[in-house]
């Protein structure tokens, strides 16, 4: 059998796993949903400070909802042994872990990004700052995934596991926040976001390269 | 040869004794800089005309930041050989490092607030390097859970590297963004060190004690990579003639 | 041929082996037995690869496993004490899955027939959740079936099953070293192949 077969097989498998549980994805967006809805009773419904906020707002709710999804990259697989089993199998490792990572951000990612409009209506993002955050989420979201997998392998199995993640990968995050968020902000302002995003691409190029290599040493070390 | 000394003294037992030999010097070399800095910081060094004598906390501040940022580079240089050749002895350098480089991260934190209160009348400002400087701490807090988190040392060891490498890669990352994001947002732009207009006797003082941090940090981590041979060797045999001897 | 020389094992602080030496050729049993925490399972561990040894090598034909990882690999087949059953897959997509990603080709046919063959015929579209512990690891043990592999590396295949899938089992084992495989395993009850007369590694703790 040649390797985009197994591939594919492997990809099948995750998302029929994910379409039996649907309700794990839900609450993710659920979750993503209820943050972003915090902000506006926390700091009051002023539309001026919204406005300024909102594509802040929901990014910060994205990278929460992205961090809180990670446990299902690994965890289950590791739990059950289908992880040494991966292992095993002759495909290198680096090209199922990309395969698993993007089928995390189909279940996980994607659904943040159809929802993000709702939420950026909800906080008066003009129009052109909509299609902006959904650009940006679009571009963003699979970093999230990307570097949550290293944090997500390196704590396979450990107590608090799940905390633990936040505190490795959250800091991780940052830049991905900084571009994202800042390429609504500037599409608001009236700067144009082509500089963030073009940013925010080669932080995308650049996690796809590298960080399948580091999740396959952290997954190596952890099974161990 | 100079291969036959590397192995030696790269065995936990023979560096144990070599580093108990080394780290009163480290720690005289530490005092001694330490004082001599203050001396200059706070005797020699004039007033500044802008920000009166309240500046003079950067002669502990931005040494303390210079050497935070650099015990992380150093930490994961450390992770890189322990990874690539498996020498137990350069984990262990690493884990030793991580403490003392987050006390001295959180002592620049800490001195910037400081500083920050009577020039700009806050404790806490989102100035570029600040931010950098948190992001920075954050990153040693997680180097250090994720290890703590960790029963089996080798696991620990390694993981630990892992994330310490993956930091050292972000790093220059985090800093770039976090000047892209506080340009943008036109924050404070107060430069912490304005390098052109300082005079140089500010320059000698703040070098100096940047020196007289280094010498602590080597001392304070190779007594505490001392303490983690110990740990870690406890069943060893050499470690038991040692108790012995010393009783 | 598989050779283990001069292995040795150290979890967290304790040495569970050292000095281990083993060989296994075509058509041969290799049973490890010992108490429990001596190291069985992490010297199989190693000699599939999951666990790098403290000390010494593992050779597959004369190679460095590591050196061959792709072709040794493909060549083995290795079944743990976690039998990699997914609760929300059924039996049938179970089996399936773990052929096409461990890169066996197998028919639905052959899938269903190894299920059948090991009396699962009428539970292949139950989710593998509604199955008992024994009906799971039969599940798993029923790759063996479709596997060409050649080495068959099984952590403690025999436990949990009841005596005809024992029986099962232990012919499958018989088959398989007949038509010049090997097989490696721990177990801690007796296995009577008939014709082979396995040898035994004790890990002595």
């Amino acid at each position: 059998m040649t390797m985009p077969q197994t591939l594919i097989a492997l990809l099948r498998r995750e998302l029929t796993l994910a379409m039996r549980r649907r309700g794990d994805v839900l609450t993710i967006l659920f979750f993503f949903v209820i943050v972003a809805s915090l902000f506006p009773l926390g700091v009051g419904p002023d539309p001026k400070v919204l406005r300024l906020m909102g594509g802040g707002v929901v990014w910060v709710a994205a990278l929460l909802a992205a961090m809180l999804s990670l446990g299902r990259l690994f965890a289950n697989d590791y739990a059950d042994g289908t992880l040494e089993q991966l292992i095993l199998t002759p495909t290198p490792p680096v090209v199922w872990i990309l395969c698993k990572i993007i089928a995390h951000w189909l279940v996980s990612g994607v659904p943040l990004i159809l929802m993000a409009p709702v939420l950026g209506v909800q906080f008066g993002l003009p129009a052109d700052a909509l299609w902006v955050l959904v650009f940006s989420l679009l571009l963003g979201t699979p970093v999230l995934s990307l570097i949550g997998a290293i944090g997500a392998a390196l704590t396979l199995g450990l107590r608090g596991g799940g905390v633990l993640v936040s505190l490795l990968v959250l800091p991780l995050y940052i830049p991905v926040l900084i571009f994202g968020a800042g390429a609504v902000d500037s599409t608001i302002s009236g700067l144009g976001a082509e500089a963030h995003l073009s940013l925010l691409g080669g932080i995308l190029i650049l996690a796809f390269m590298l960080t399948p290599w580091a999740v396959a040493a952290a997954l190596r070390i952890s099974i161990e | 040869m100079s291969v036959f000394n590397w192995y030696k003294f790269s065995s936990p037992a023979t560096f144990y004794t070599l580093a108990g030999k080394l780290v009163p010097w480290f720690y005289a070399a530490a005092i001694l800089l330490c004082v001599v800095g203050l001396y200059i910081s706070f005797f020699m060094a004039p007033t500044d005309f802008q920000q009166g004598e309240a500046y003079r906390i950067i002669f502990i501040h931005v040494p303390a930041a210079w050497m935070s940022m650099f015990i992380y580079i150093v930490m994961a240089g450390w992770a890189a050989i322990g990874l690539a050749f498996n020498t137990r002895l350069s984990f262990m350098m690493a884990s030793a490092l991580a403490p003392t480089g987050a006390m001295l991260t959180f002592v620049s934190l800490w001195t910037g607030a400081l500083w920050g209160k009577p020039m700009w009348g806050a404790w806490w400002v989102w100035d570029a390097r600040l931010t950098s400087e948190l992001i920075l701490f954050f990153l040693y807090l997680g180097f250090m859970a994720l290890q703590a988190a960790i029963d089996d040392p080798r696991r620990a060891d390694r993981a630990g590297a892992l994330i310490a490498l993956v930091g050292v890669i972000n790093v220059p990352i985090i800093y770039f963004s976090v000047k892209w994001w506080n340009t943008l947002h036109q924050g404070a732009s107060v430069s912490m060190t304005k390098s052109s207009s300082m005079a140089s006797i500010m320059l000698i003082g703040m070098l100096v004690m940047a020196l007289a941090a280094w010498m602590y940090a080597i001392a304070a981590s190779l007594s505490r990579v001392r303490s983690i041979i110990l740990e870690r060797e406890r069943n060893a045999q050499w470690v038991a003639q040692m108790l012995e001897a010393e009783l | 041929m598989l050779e283990g020389k001069n292995l040795a094992c150290v979890r967290g602080e304790r040495t569970l082996f050292d000095h281990l030496n083993f060989t296994l050729n075509a058509g041969e049993l290799l049973l490890v037995q010992g108490a429990n925490g001596s190291g069985k399972t992490s010297l199989l561990r190693t000699v599939c690869g999951l666990l790098t040894p403290e000390f010494g090598e593992i050779l597959w034909d004369g190679e460095k496993i590591g050196a061959v990882r792709e072709d040794y690999q493909a060549a083995m087949v290795f079944l743990g004490h976690a039998p990699a059953v997914k609760d929300d897959l059924t039996a049938f997509e179970n089996l399936d899955f773990s052929c096409r990603l461990a890169g066996i080709e197998a028919s639905r046919e052959d899938v269903k027939g190894a299920l059948g063959h090991f009396g699962l015929g009428h539970c292949l579209e139950l989710p593998a959740k509604s199955l008992s512990q024994g009906q799971r690891r039969r599940v798993a043990l029923a790759r063996l079936l479709l596997a060409k592999a050649k080495l068959w590396i099984l952590d403690e295949p025999l436990v949990a099953l009841d005596q005809a899938a024992l029986h099962l089992v232990q012919t499958l084992i018989g088959d398989h070293l007949q038509s010049g495989g090997m097989a490696l395993l721990t177990t801690h009850q007796m296995v009577s192949i008939p014709g082979i007369e396995p040898r035994v590694l004790q890990l002595t703790p």
